[in-house]
């Protein structure tokens, strides 16, 4: 997880960068300037503050707790931080975010994580194993069911490990595909489901025909090999594989010099 | 009208053992000193509702006081995992636990029905998922004018809510302003209310947007200054993230939680 990838040739200095700073990164160039994107707790938090520093500034940050358009000037450790109301153009209630802002579809990208994602992209955040006898309790729903449902398209980034790339999650708390392409349209769930996910290896993307998750993209100093020895199905890999580009100095210094509020007071 | 009453006696008299009750507020002016007061009171069976059983209910579930939980995310925001909460799950400790889970969308739609005085809420939500083969109370309705199937959710109605807010004046009219979450619709689907306060005002200065909850929906109303901490009261104080870090190890450890427990006891509210 804190492994520097290969130095990038040609530069003077070689940058190095932990997987999760390059997964940040991804997931901030995935975001695109004027977007208005619902942001969950955690990775995609960081990953859509930091799109918002440097390339998309008019980046419109949505989180759960009702604070819209909000400008934190550091990273909430909670969805309902007070410095994202007090940045924020307006603060509403919570059935007001999900009914009037979330459900018609007026959200162009929805910005998850989870524990388990599968070959469909769907996201368990409920409970390893079975419901009435877990082995591993989890946090629950929370917004993601209706945000993977609602959003134009879902960008899932989650750290990418056997355990949690799994052949078919142990609960659906949020329908990616379901169980193949045309799916989601019989559920009646109205956005495009996960276009992308973003790994610290690499991303994948729904295959056009089956929507099963191909790997399209490698990290810089990942291999192919690599990626199937945590992926719990047999993964396969886009003819026209590509390598993402290294973190720039930019990019790494500005999410290097992010913080999370409060975070003096415990380093 | 509200009783303007200490918080001891608002809770002896509001909440009683199997109760349903919803303590809300979300992330913000979350009733911390309510909840420390019902864990001194040693109420036992109550059916716990609240969007986001954070800390605030890891410490009652842990104090046993309760023996059910409504939620749509149970965990320590930006920490992890609520540690009270797994163990009794888990081990039934200190006594057995049974859930309801929903995700947030169907609760808050659940406090809008109960606050709408209607019997069910309507929304686009839970197709595909695994929610409604273990929620007994969502459902699916089909539109009497396009037919088309939507997610159905009972209505929510609380015999107590308990919210906290910034301030409120002597006739008991509470004002609360911020990140208002779903207070206000927990208040009025209850058919009991109390609502902590930062202090009583002589006059309620307007706030642009804040919600108003009249005294004549409210059965009490206590001073609780610094009752939302370690969540934060907008305008009042800040939240306290080193104490959600904090709570990690204490709840990881029966002892640690044992002893966290006597300090709440030892306490007057």
């Amino acid at each position: 997880m804190t492994g520097t990838a290969e130095p990038v040739a040609g530069t003077q200095q070689a940058p190095t960068w932990t997987a999760d700073e390059m997964m940040s990164i991804a997931a901030a160039r995935a975001l695109r300037d004027g977007q208005v994107c619902f942001v969950g707790i955690g990775l995609p938090s960081t990953a859509a503050n930091l799109a918002r520093r440097l390339h998309a500034p008019r980046l419109v940050l949505v989180y759960e707790s009702g604070t819209l358009d909000t400008k934190p000037a550091e990273l909430p450790l909670s969805i309902g931080d007070g410095i994202l109301a007090d940045s924020a153009l307006a603060v509403v209630g919570v059935p007001e975010i999900f009914n009037y802002w979330l459900q018609p579809g007026r959200i162009d990208v929805g910005f998850l994580s989870g524990a388990q994602v599968d070959r469909l992209g769907n996201i368990n955040t409920t409970v390893i194993g079975e419901y009435d006898e877990p082995s591993v309790r989890l946090p629950g729903s929370g917004g993601a069911p209706e945000i993977a449902a609602s959003c134009r398209e879902v960008i899932v980034v989650m750290r990418h490990r056997m355990r949690a790339f799994v052949e078919q999650v142990d609960f659906v708390t949020s329908v990616g595909h379901g169980s193949g392409r045309g799916d989601r349209e019989l559920l009646g769930l109205r956005g495009a489901g996960p276009v992308r996910v973003i790994t610290d290896l690499g991303v994948l993307e729904p295959d056009p025909d089956t929507a099963e998750l191909v790997l399209t993209a490698l990290h810089q100093g990942v291999t192919v090999e690599r990626v199937r020895a945590e992926t719990g199905w047999p993964l396969q890999v886009a003819a026209d594989l590509v390598f993402t580009a290294p973190p720039s100095t930019t990019e790494l210094e500005t999410l290097r010099g992010m913080r999370t509020v409060g975070e003096k007071e415990t380093s | 009208m509200a009783k303007i009453v200490p918080l001891p006696q608002a809770v002896s008299e509001l909440v009683h053992d199997g109760d349903t009750v919803a303590l809300e507020g979300f992330t913000h002016l979350i009733p911390f000193a309510a909840g420390h007061e019902i864990i001194r009171q040693h109420r036992r069976d109550l059916t716990l509702v609240r969007m986001t059983p954070d800390l605030v209910y890891d410490q009652m579930i842990g104090a046993g006081c309760a023996s059910k939980l409504v939620f749509s995310w149970g965990g320590n925001p930006g920490v992890g995992s609520l540690h009270r909460m797994r163990d009794a799950l888990a081990n039934a400790w200190p006594v057995p636990l049974e859930i309801e889970e929903h995700s947030h969308a169907g609760m808050a739609n659940r406090y809008v029905a109960g606050a709408s005085g209607v019997p069910f809420a309507v929304l686009r939500g839970y197709s595909g998922t695994d929610l409604p083969n273990h929620t007994d109370t969502i459902s699916t309705v089909q539109c009497p004018f396009t037919g088309e199937r939507l997610a159905a959710v009972a209505a929510l109605n609380p015999d107590v809510a308990i919210v906290h807010a910034q301030r409120a004046d002597r006739d008991g009219n509470v004002q609360l302003w911020g990140i208002t979450g779903v207070q206000k619709e927990a208040v009025l689907a209850s058919r009991r209310s109390l609502a902590t306060v930062e202090e009583i005002v002589d006059e309620l200065t307007p706030v642009p947007g804040a919600v108003v909850l009249p005294g004549w929906v409210l059965d009490a109303v206590a001073t609780a200054p610094g009752g939302a901490a370690p969540s934060y009261a907008h305008g009042y104080y800040e939240r306290d993230n080193a104490a959600y870090r904090a709570w990690d190890a204490i709840s990881r450890d029966r002892e640690a939680f044992l002893r966290w427990r006597r300090t709440i006891e030892e306490e007057a509210a």
